[in-house]
């Protein structure tokens, strides 16, 4: 008989290191740590693996972003991404096909040329490229054809590409089981102890753990977790859509996206077309689709590929982001209560970055020096008024 | 978003045709430590439950009225006018 991916374990009363949330950023960074020889690790996850953001995402893997200090920070995930099926023994399927961002106006071309600019200063393959070679790149796209929004220029980056999402967090479920991490799904928290500006305990529905750290690495759930330990967030969950289509014949080997049209768009290994929009309106912990999304994706999908017209639509979905003001994440210590540690606030851009944000978070942990990756990324950031503002690479173009 | 809001001017409606405004709170004084302002612009309750909101009808009569909505379920319990006197912050 095959033995299990992760075993399971009686919950010990005490952990040195407690990781909340089971999806990747939670078992990238208890794999990590087992590397660097912290072993004696718990990761809770209230529901199964990848229940959340890391089984709701759309796969989509790129550092094309526009601040250098986002740059670097995705580019190093990126190349940890590029490494994983090697490092972890495990078929992640990731396939660098590009990643194409298009520009429907004058004002999005320039943001392009910004995003260009700053990704090659950092050393990150991306440039601009205008109809006539997107036509060549991508030959089924509706580039010269009748278009309500005609295609200006798009944002070339070739490194990005699709992952397949559950083998990620499988993988670094294993791996970290393999390195001594105690995996306990099921297992919901339900209060965080802390004692004289430390955290010292977590209580969760099978008992209570002693604990001389604790990483919230959760998503929808981020502002509960933390206000059980009394660190308010500038967090704003809301709910995003996806859909996918039925299978089709491979075409489409590049990621498509377009703010204007507010729809992204990539083929899978299975030929489904998954497709995905911009976050809700409105803050929400309902993780229920509409028509409304259907009709919005369909139609802007449309724009973009017109023989797309009589594909079916298999299933639709939601998942939680965690917004923050500024588009980028928030991972560090908190300022005011010792080894509470934190990687939230992942937006809509949470599974490109969980090998870096896992790998440095813990480092972090183990060194007790934050990274330089890591800098600009602190809670803190919010009253020094240092903020990395990444809206215009990460609203829509995942 | 598959839910409705009752507009006070327009009746019930889907909820696409209005803006979320944010859950109301209190503005600081102008003189309040600049920590009370951080707190003020950044901080968000991100309440899972009830809360009472801003909404705005983007689609029809322009109106700003106040909202109870549970955010777990999108059910909106109450929505009502608001009164030039009174304090709800935003």
């Amino acid at each position: 008989m095959p033995s299990p991916m992760w075993r399971q374990h009686e919950l010990k009363e005490s952990y040195d290191v407690v990781v909340i949330g089971g999806g990747v950023h939670g078992l990238a960074t208890a794999y990590y740590l087992t590397k660097l020889g912290v072993r004696n690790i718990a990761v809770l996850e209230a529901k199964y693996l990848g229940f959340g953001g890391s089984g709701r995402n759309t796969a989509i893997v790129r550092s094309n972003y526009r601040t250098p200090e986002g740059i670097a920070f995705y580019d190093h995930s990126v190349k940890l991404y590029e490494q994983l099926a090697a490092e972890l023994e495990f078929n992640v399927m990731f396939s660098q096909h590009g990643h194409f961002t298009l520009a429907h106006n004058e004002r999005g071309v320039t943001g392009l040329i910004e995003r260009a600019n700053n990704n090659r200063m950092v050393g990150v393959n991306s440039r601009v490229i205008y109809p006539a070679e997107i036509q060549k790149l991508v030959p089924h796209l509706n580039v010269f054809g009748h278009s309500r929004f005609p295609i200006m220029a798009a944002l070339y980056h070739p490194p990005g590409g699709i992952i397949r999402h559950d083998a990620v967090v499988w993988a670094y479920a294993r791996g970290a089981d393999r390195g001594g991490a105690h995996i306990h799904q099921q297992t919901e928290v339900t209060a965080i102890d802390v004692h004289q500006g430390k955290v010292t305990s977590v209580r969760t529905n099978r008992g209570t753990i002693r604990a001389g750290a604790v990483v919230n690495a959760t998503a929808g759930y981020a502002s509960t977790i933390s206000k059980m330990a009394g660190v308010p967030l500038p967090i704003e969950s809301h709910p995003l859509q996806a859909c996918v289509t039925e299978p089709l014949k491979p075409f489409l080997d590049a990621v498509i996206v377009s703010s204007t049209l507010h729809v992204y768009v990539s083929q899978t290994d299975r030929g489904e077309l998954v497709l995905g929009a911009e976050v809700d309106d409105h803050q929400s912990y309902s993780i229920k689709g509409s028509l409304a999304f259907l009709e919005g994706a369909a139609t802007h999908l449309l724009e973009l590929f017109p023989f797309l017209a009589n594909v079916k639509v298999l299933r639709q979905w939601a998942g939680l982001c965690d917004m923050t003001p500024d588009y980028s994440p928030i991972i560090g210590e908190a300022p005011d209560v010792k080894g509470f540690l934190m990687t939230v606030g992942w937006g809509t851009y949470g599974f490109k970055a969980g090998p870096a944000s896992g790998h440095l978070l813990a480092e972090r942990i183990a060194s007790g020096k934050t990274p330089k990756l890591l800098e600009p990324f602190g809670l803190e950031r919010f009253a020094n008024d240092c903020l990395v503002g990444e809206k215009a690479a990460a609203s829509v173009s995942h | 978003m598959a839910f409705q809001i009752e507009c006070p001017n327009c009746g019930v409606r889907p909820a696409w045709e209005f803006h979320y405004g944010g859950a109301t709170r209190n503005r600081p004084e102008p003189q309040a430590p600049s920590a009370d302002w951080v707190e003020y612009i950044y901080s968000r309750s991100n309440t899972r439950g009830e809360e009472s909101e801003w909404w705005y009808h983007r689609s029809a009569c322009k109106l700003w009225f106040l909202a109870e909505r549970d955010t777990s379920t999108n059910h909106v319990l109450e929505t009502r006018r608001f009164e030039a006197q009174e304090n709800v912050g935003g």
